[in-house]
């Protein structure tokens, strides 16, 4: 019955795929209905005009794209139904379709681990399905045909579901590839600008690469079992060598899709061009998909942890965090800014997944759920408030065409919900309190204070440093949130599109973000909700649970013991709201200090103008000189003077480009070296008959030579 | 009856805090040969501000209008997880010490929003450095407060209190060093001298007051009030957690009364050291500040280390 839910979810998705390349078949659909009619006369007269009115020149499209969304949305639906009944059935459920070759039949198995990601998926692409009619409303039918992007989105989403449900290399990988591939062609949706169509390259090659490696892992493992079902490949034994070869081809192909320094590139290139709903089930749900996999393929597959693997994790995914985010802060391009702080959080899930490894190989399953529990944790705020955030710039940029926030401004009074929305995103993401992303990283804190446990000297003083490591990483996005709300929604407005904007018409689109802004609030208050169900997951996946499960109630969290740590938001909430209530109500009693509005304090010159504000550069500046190495920096400065002695500034010229150390360090070498082994092997190819014809006799001797 | 008991802890609390920034001034103009005014001065400075009706910029929005209510309940919230004359009291498992350090994130968010919110330069230059001053300031706050929640195996203040207290007065070489990284750290957040100069209006210089310059009348006397707060509680911090001696551990009146004396004594001694260091001391360059903030991370980092190495039980 569970898995019925499973298999409807990923039917419906394709099935919207396959309904938007109806798009141009207005002609024959027509045809079919008439005939269809023709057939049954008595009984359709009631539909005939229901028919006709959807099939209306005008019409279709629009209804179209409504049916698409809307089978999207159910399929969201019946994904986050499943996953919430194999999480509270704690079952664990195994089918295999004989789809593929006839002697592979597709294994599928849906446990808890995957119930979760199919909670994750299911969220998301409910709200994209919200918002998506009306975002795609705005492309012009000729140039970005809606039957390309709703067929890839529709694959792209039961390829992601697939994933999940996989139970064997096989059908992993098949699943695997259509999530890249359908991906791919979402990112080259808008291809006539070449940046683009670079970027889509960019990923595509990525992808492929880590694909590559995914295969390889599979089949180091794969080598030591008797098949490629993922029972057959649980059950092999491995050497401590060949299970960490393993563990890096794995951490090499996951992580690339993940996004981890220094294999993280792709992510600014291809998040910015994609649609933004794409992008935000790139940012809010690909990835996570990607920490599922590497979670089965390490804590299940292979089994054994070592606590070598988990500070790789928690030393990656250090950097991951503080790379991250210190590059989203110098963005102008709001998507691109985004993007980073999705390297940024998934470092940080990689740090906790790290934490929770060293933890199980050193005999404390325990501290190991705990860690594991915030990973996950952290996986699913991730999704709902980068979801948010990524909707929310949709939206900005469909108001005021404009991503770059240097000329933004002013927004709050335009688009007061909107800017409401992505409050929250902002305040989610800067991991306040009483917001649910807070509730994650204070869970991770927790599983770093534990390190007394440990033996190892080396991991007692490293795990504390990351641990502030992981502060720092909070404060800085923090100040990169402040930042993105305050030039974007406050302040005047930097350009003539932003002044004009207005707020957003399309209920569905406000809905969407509505989704996730509340879910956001709601899981912060109320974290508890989540935190049961993914300590099934632990349960089923680690074989242990965290400590007591009734200090997991609906209002305390106290991961380890009440002893140790409790943190009650719903009192805190509480708290709160009287304490401002209190003071508001004994501040606002007497009427007759109501406030008076006046023009800003302008030092007495007159003419502010919205040039004078702060812009991004400026607000970075500080953070731009005292972290001055992590970026590359070209910073220049042309001012034209005139007047006697040429002492007057006529005009100055600012410039400021912040390269990632990445491409000259990584991936210009391997261009480079590709290029000259390219030449080196191009040698040999001289053009001439003659010379190809001694190749193949040669070869010839030498297979001979080997055979015999 | 506990409840009742942490309620009026957190609003002894708050009622204290413009006391003790009198008692600082007061000390600072005796240290400078000035003539100091009553140590009750900030009530009435308080009182007159909330009797005055606030001058609001046209360009300000609801974000302006809320920040202060915000900013003070995020700084009461935090003063209701620190055990002030007694341990043990409710409000304080209600979040622990790293839920404290969020309260202060969220006032400051949005402090440095409603900075950005007029849209002038000084609100914008005052949010981005003291966004600056606090990502840096953080990591050194919490590498100190790991040194004690892991010597005490908890992060919840009240406990970690009734640690110290149990272990006896033990100079241990961590506390030491995690008692100059709060100190230090204590300073930049609190936008003392030598970070920043709480009485200056120098556009090159000021921080705080550069947020904070459109805000008049009850919005002001809120941002005053929390900011005074928030002084208090950085000194009841290292106050109870590095001398807890004194603390009420039982709740009878004797005890609470004895307990009230003894923050009051320490915190008065405390206003004393700082007043010495803002007057011996000149404000630094801005940048300088990632120094003196990497130096009290450096402090907390070796107290981390030597609890490792010299003192864990291992």
């Amino acid at each position: 019955m569970i898995l019925v839910l499973a298999y409807c979810a990923v039917l419906l998705s394709f099935a919207s795929g396959v309904l938007a390349l109806l798009m141009h078949q207005r002609h024959n659909l027509l045809a079919l209905s008439r005939y269809w009619l023709k057939k049954s006369p008595e009984s359709n007269e009631k539909y005939q005009s229901v028919i006709d009115n959807s099939l209306e020149e005008k019409q279709f499209p629009i209804f179209l794209r409504q049916a698409v969304f809307v089978l999207l949305g159910f399929s969201g639906i019946f994904a986050v139904l499943a996953g919430m009944s194999v999480l509270t059935s704690k079952e664990i459920i195994t089918d295999q379709i004989s789809l593929g070759l006839p002697w592979l039949p597709w294994h599928v198995r849906f446990d808890s681990l995957s119930g979760f990601f199919f909670l994750i998926i299911g969220i998301a692409v409910s709200a994209v399905s919200l918002y998506g009619p009306g975002y795609v409303k705005s492309y012009d039918e000729n140039h970005h045909p809606f039957a390309a992007l709703g067929l890839f989105t529709g694959l792209f989403v039961s390829g992601m579901l697939l994933v999940l449900l996989a139970d064997d290399a096989f059908f992993f990988m098949i699943a695997w590839e259509l999530m890249s591939v359908a991906s791919y062609f979402l990112v080259a949706f808008q291809h006539e600008n070449p940046a683009n169509r670079r970027a889509a390259f960019i990923y595509l090659l990525m992808a492929e690469v880590g694909a590559l490696a995914i295969i390889l892992g599979f089949g180091v493992l794969a080598s030591f079992a008797t098949g490629f079902t993922f029972d057959e490949l649980r059950a092999a034994e491995l050497s401590s060598t060949w299970a960490s070869i393993a563990f890096v081809l794995a951490l090499t192909g996951f992580g690339m899709k993940a996004g981890i320094v220094p294999v993280h590139v792709w992510l600014p290139e291809a998040h910015p061009v994609a649609p933004s709903h794409i992008s935000a089930l790139m940012s809010g749900v690909m990835l996570k998909v990607a920490i599922y996999g590497l979670i089965r393929f390490c804590f299940d597959l292979i089994g054994e942890v070592h606590w070598q693997w988990g500070l790789v994790l928690l030393v990656l995914g250090t950097f991951s965090a503080l790379g991250g985010i210190l590059y989203a802060m110098m963005q102008p391009n709001l998507k691109r800014l985004l993007a980073y702080s999705s390297v940024e959080n998934v470092g940080i899930i990689f740090m906790v997944l790290g934490l929770s490894m060293i933890f199980m190989a050193n005999g404390h399953p325990q501290l190991a759920a705990l860690g594991f529990l915030a990973a996950l944790l952290h996986a699913f705020n991730h999704a709902l408030f980068k979801n948010l955030l990524f909707l929310g710039a949709g939206i900005i940029h469909h108001q005021t065409h404009e991503l770059n926030i240097d000329m933004m401004g002013g927004l709050i009074k335009r688009m007061p919900q909107t800017s409401m929305l992505f409050l929250v995103g902002c305040m989610s993401i800067s991991s306040l309190p009483l917001f649910n992303g807070f509730v994650s990283e204070w869970l991770a804190f927790q599983t770093a204070l534990q390190v007394d446990v440990l033996d190892n000297g080396v991991l007692r003083s490293l795990i504390p440093v990351a641990a502030a490591a992981l502060a720092l990483t909070a404060a800085l996005a923090a100040a990169c949130f402040v930042k993105v709300f305050g030039l974007i929604f406050l302040g005047q407005p930097r350009s003539h599109h932003s002044d004009k904007a207005h707020e957003i018409q399309d209920k569905g689109m406000l809905a969407g973000s509505m989704l996730l802004a509340g879910l956001c609030f709601l899981f912060g208050i109320f974290p508890g909700l989540i935190i049961t169900l993914i300590n099934g997951v632990a349960g089923q996946l680690l074989g242990e649970t965290l400590p007591n499960d009734a200090a997991l109630g609906w209002l305390w969290l106290a991961p380890v013991s009440a002893k140790q740590a409790s943190y009650a938001p719903p009192l805190v909430l509480i708290g709160a709201l009287i304490a401002a209530g209190v003071s508001f109500w004994y501040l606002r009693r007497n009427p007759s200090t109501v406030m008076r509005r006046a023009e800003t304090w302008d030092c007495g010159f007159g003419g502010l103008t919205s040039k004078m504000q702060y812009s991004s550069s400026a607000f970075t500046m500080p953070f731009r000189r005292i972290f001055a190495k992590v970026w590359m920096i070209d910073e220049q400065i042309d001012k034209d003077m005139q007047g006697a002695m040429n002492q007057d500034v006529a005009a100055v010229r600012y410039h400021l480009q912040v390269q990632d150390h990445s491409w000259p360090r990584l991936y210009q070498p391997i261009e480079r070296g590709v290029n000259n082994t390219a030449k080196v092997v191009g040698r040999i190819q001289t053009g001439n008959i003659r010379t190809y014809l001694g190749y193949s006799f040669a070869t010839l001797i030498l297979m001979l030579w080997v055979i015999s | 009856m506990n409840w009742l008991l942490a309620v009026l802890q957190t609003m002894l609390f708050v009622a204290l805090a413009p006391l003790l920034a009198g008692w600082l001034k007061c000390c600072k103009c005796r240290l400078q040969n000035r003539k100091a005014p009553s140590i009750f001065q900030p009530y009435r400075d308080l009182l007159k501000l909330t009797n005055k009706q606030p001058v609001v910029a046209k360009q300000a929005s609801w974000i302006f209008l809320i920040a202060p209510y915000i900013i003070f309940s995020a700084t009461v919230l935090a003063a209701t997880v620190v055990p002030l004359i007694a341990v043990d009291l409710p409000t304080s498992a209600s979040a622990d010490v790293i839920v404290m350090v969020g309260f202060f994130a969220f006032a400051r968010f949005f402090l440095a929003l409603a900075g950005l919110d007029i849209g002038t330069a000084f609100g914008g230059m005052g949010s981005s450095r003291e966004m600056t001053i606090s990502s840096l300031a953080e990591p050194a706050m919490l590498m100190a407060i790991f040194t004690l929640t892991m010597a005490a195996s908890t992060t919840n203040l009240s406990f970690a209190i009734g640690h110290v207290l149990n272990e006896g007065f033990v100079l241990r070489p961590s506390f030491v060093f995690a008692l100059a990284a709060l100190i230090l750290v204590a300073i930049a957040e609190t936008g003392r001298i030598p970070v920043d100069n709480p009485a200056t209006h120098l556009e090159l210089t000021m921080i705080h007051e550069a947020m904070i310059l459109e805000y008049s009348g009850r919005h002001l006397a809120l941002i005053e009030w929390a900011s005074q707060v928030k002084l208090m509680l950085y000194g009841v911090l290292i106050a109870n957690i590095f001398f807890p001696w004194g603390i009420a551990e039982t709740l009878g009146a004797q005890a609470l009364g004895y307990g009230l004396l003894a923050i009051m004594g320490k915190l008065a001694l405390l206003a004393i050291f700082l007043a010495i260091v803002e007057t011996l001391f000149a404000k630094m360059r801005l940048f300088r500040v990632q120094e003196y903030l990497s130096f009290a991370y450096l402090l907390g980092l070796l107290g981390m280390l030597s609890h490792i190495i010299l003192e864990a039980s291992r």
